[in-house]
């Protein structure tokens, strides 16, 4: 069985997208992270580590500190996603701007 | 290419927005979702029904160079305000989907030009996203190849 983590089931979580909101600035310790919700320190710990495991999130030694980043091209591959369909739809649109522009009434 | 179309679709909503914006006067944009001979073309579709008013129905049909049926879908007009909206139901028959809600605005931006917002409502989150990746998981499907044939030999 593949326990691989789903970065979609990742993503469906309100707090770790709050999450990534949060350090989609910059770079933030779990401490100043964990301070920006109500839920216990643990469970941010918990959903950091989930999205360190499908690669959301990137963490760095910085003196004793270690700081958690995004990692832009897990995340563009989530936007990837829905490129297909918006491909579909702007085809379609292309296709009626070309057909309009040629538009000539019937008398 | 500059991208023209673009679709919001936020984590964890059931619905999404596509915008886009045309270099045609709102009254010609319109037209092409008015008239069942148009819209057959743009959509790459047979539309099997079109009835543009308040109340009225649609049924499209997408058949392969077979003549086999791949596709139909229908629904009914909710508000048809000519230039201005449409709301409208979408719903595929034959598949497990629910049927989806959709608001389409049409916007005149200058005397040439326009844009048309449409938003689309989805029984929940789980059936927006089975959606939105449809052409995702299929890859590039046969209307969508006809379709990038007729854009090309226009270009």
């Amino acid at each position: 069985m593949n326990l691989r983590r789903d970065v979609f089931q990742a993503i469906a979580d309100p707090t770790r997208r709050a999450i990534l909101l949060l350090v989609a600035s910059h770079s933030m310790t779990a401490g100043a992270i964990a301070a920006n919700f109500d839920t216990a320190r643990p469970t941010v710990s918990k959903h950091l580590q989930i999205l360190i495991e499908c690669e959301l999130l990137e963490q760095e030694q910085n003196g004793r500190e270690i700081y958690y980043h995004l990692n832009g091209k897990k995340m563009k591959e989530i936007a990837d996603f829905i490129e297909p369909f918006r491909q579909l739809w702007d085809d379609r649109f292309n296709k009626l701007e070309a057909l309009m522009k040629n538009y000539t009434p019937k008398k | 290419m500059e991208r023209k179309t673009q679709v919001h679709a936020a984590e964890g909503r059931h619905d999404l927005t596509i915008t886009r914006e045309f270099d045609l006067p709102v009254a010609l944009l319109f037209k092409a979702y008015e008239e069942a001979e148009l819209l057959a073309q743009w959509m790459g579709t047979k539309v099997v029904k079109l009835e543009s008013r308040k109340h009225g129905c649609w049924q499209f049909e997408t058949s392969d160079p077979k003549g086999n049926v791949m596709f139909r879908a229908n629904g009914t007009y909710h508000e048809f305000i000519p230039e201005k909206k449409i709301t409208r139901t979408f719903e595929m028959e034959n598949a497990p989907f629910d049927v989806q809600l959709e608001f389409l605005d049409f916007e005149a931006l200058t005397d040439n030009t326009s844009k048309l917002t449409m938003h689309v409502i989805y029984k929940s989150n789980e059936l927006r996203d089975q959606m939105l990746k449809l052409p995702f998981a299929y890859g590039i499907n046969m209307a969508h190849d006809r379709l990038q044939e007729i854009v090309h030999k226009l270009k």
